[in-house]
């Protein structure tokens, strides 16, 4: 077995940087199919500007962090694992965070709170858990651009979708609607729209992921029709964990009533 | 003194039902999906969750306003706070387990869960961007967690009504959760009149 090239996502050897770059990109999309880091998923995809920008800034994060996780590995005891990686991620958040509001303010005063929330975002501190403290610098590093650039496709996908249905814009470019930039008479046409402005509120983004998820769900149980592996599909939310102790904690109340 | 009063009520209404922090900010996102199944854990993990958050955002803005403006290290916020919190948890875990058994039973099995929720850090730092004082940080602290409290315990209700429905397969679980939590959030902005 051990002479045997260990075959990775997509066909790629394993462990490579290619092979992570992909593997983050389609094969485990953190957002499309495991599903995790929702809370900034729903709270930044207003438009798709603020989806690339909060993507962009957590890719960011996750390939430096990664890379310093990776270095570290040996050094740090496994019983202050957790606090020693939050501290390397919330130096990495700071640091971009700095930057935003040096650089690109705008954008730092329309993402807000959500830049020093990327510290709780589930991706992150999952993949500094799972991959990171596992193996080397190099595939950590690529493992945190691919994992990072997934994300990024994935809320930028979603942003457009908000803003185009909501606002009638692309990238803030007026595309249906009133005063849209398509000339003659298709653009007279598109000129018609009433953009319905209920998916760029709060509510349009529980909304659009519900349909995501739908579809994510239809895909993976035509997946297992097939026979193919569906076991990296997520079930919705990072909130597994949650919901298992929940679980745990109903369990256990009614392991009491009947004890007693 | 009655215009403080005033003042405070106004921030509570707003910090609890205008900008709802799961509906309307989308924090605490994880456990309000998750822990929403039954209207007893959504209770016990709301109450747990307006004890840390209010502790959180007194600890926070106390060190804040007397270390971190003082040396100008505003900037170390997130990393401090941050580490602040994970602490604070563990601590309050251990306080309650020694000396307030019976509140242990009733909060700590939830305790673990609340670190990583990322309203506590959420909240913290929004007192910090708003400038607020020791007091009404503490207060809107209070007032935040009260209200997702409120949504979570509502939307356990309702998902326990719709155990019962018929619903089409890709849409059980989580995709039906996320629907009813849109239309919750439609409901809540029609407090956006109170502001």
């Amino acid at each position: 077995m051990s002479s045997e090239v260990k075959k990775g996502a997509l066909g790629f050897k394993a462990n490579t940087p290619a092979e992570r770059f992909f593997n983050g990109l389609i094969a485990e999309n953190p957002t499309l199919v495991l599903m995790i880091g929702m809370c900034p998923t729903l709270a930044v995809t207003s438009s798709a500007i603020n989806g690339l920008g909060m993507g962009l800034a957590t890719t960011f994060v996750l390939a430096l962090s990664n890379a310093v996780i990776a270095a570290l590995r040996k050094t740090i005891p496994s019983t202050v694992r957790i606090p020693s990686f939050i501290v390397v991620i919330a130096s990495f958040v700071t640091l971009v965070q700095l930057l935003m509001q040096a650089y690109l303010p705008s954008l730092n005063n329309a993402l807000g709170v959500y830049i020093p929330l990327i510290v709780v975002n589930c991706i992150i501190f999952g993949r500094a858990e799972a991959y990171a403290s596992k193996n080397g610098i190099v595939p950590s590093f690529f493992d945190g651009i691919g994992m990072g650039l997934g994300f990024t496709c994935a809320i930028t996908c979603i942003g457009l979708v908000r803003e185009f249905i909501g606002a009638g814009t692309a990238f803030d470019v007026q595309i249906l609607g009133e005063g849209t930039v398509v000339p003659g008479v298709v653009g007279s046409l598109l000129s018609g729209y009433q953009p319905i402005s209920i998916f760029i509120q709060q509510a349009g983004a529980f909304f659009v992921l519900a349909f995501l998820i739908a579809i994510m769900n239809k895909v993976k149980s035509n997946l297992s029709a097939k026979g193919k592996d569906t076991s990296k599909f997520g079930n919705g939310c990072c909130s597994s964990a949650e919901e298992a102790a929940a679980d745990k904690i109903m369990a256990d109340k009614e392991a009491g009533k009947e004890a007693k | 003194m009655g215009e403080t009063i005033v003042s405070l009520i106004g921030l509570m209404i707003t910090a609890s039902l205008v900008n709802n922090v799961v509906l309307s900010q989308f924090l605490g996102l994880c456990p309000f999906l998750g822990v929403s199944k039954k209207t007893d854990t959504a209770l016990g993990m709301g109450a747990a969750c307006i004890f840390v958050i209010t502790m959180a955002s007194l600890v926070c803005s106390i060190i804040y306003k007397f270390i971190l403006n003082p040396l100008d290290l505003s900037y170390l916020q997130t990393i401090v706070f941050i580490l602040v919190i994970a602490m604070l948890v563990q601590f309050v875990e251990m306080v309650l387990k020694k000396y307030v058994v019976s509140l242990y039973q009733a909060l700590g099995v939830y305790l673990p869960l609340i670190t990583t929720n990322c309203a506590v850090l959420g909240v913290a730092l929004n007192n910090v961007t708003d400038g607020y004082s020791i007091l009404e940080s503490t207060v809107c602290g209070f007032a935040t967690a009260v209200g997702f409290t409120i949504a979570i315990v509502i939307l356990a209700g309702l998902r326990e009504k719709m155990e019962y429905n018929d619903i089409p397969a890709p849409f059980k679980g989580m995709p039906m959760v996320l629907l009813t939590s849109g239309l919750m959030a439609i409901a809540f902005t029609g407090f956006s009149a109170l502001k």
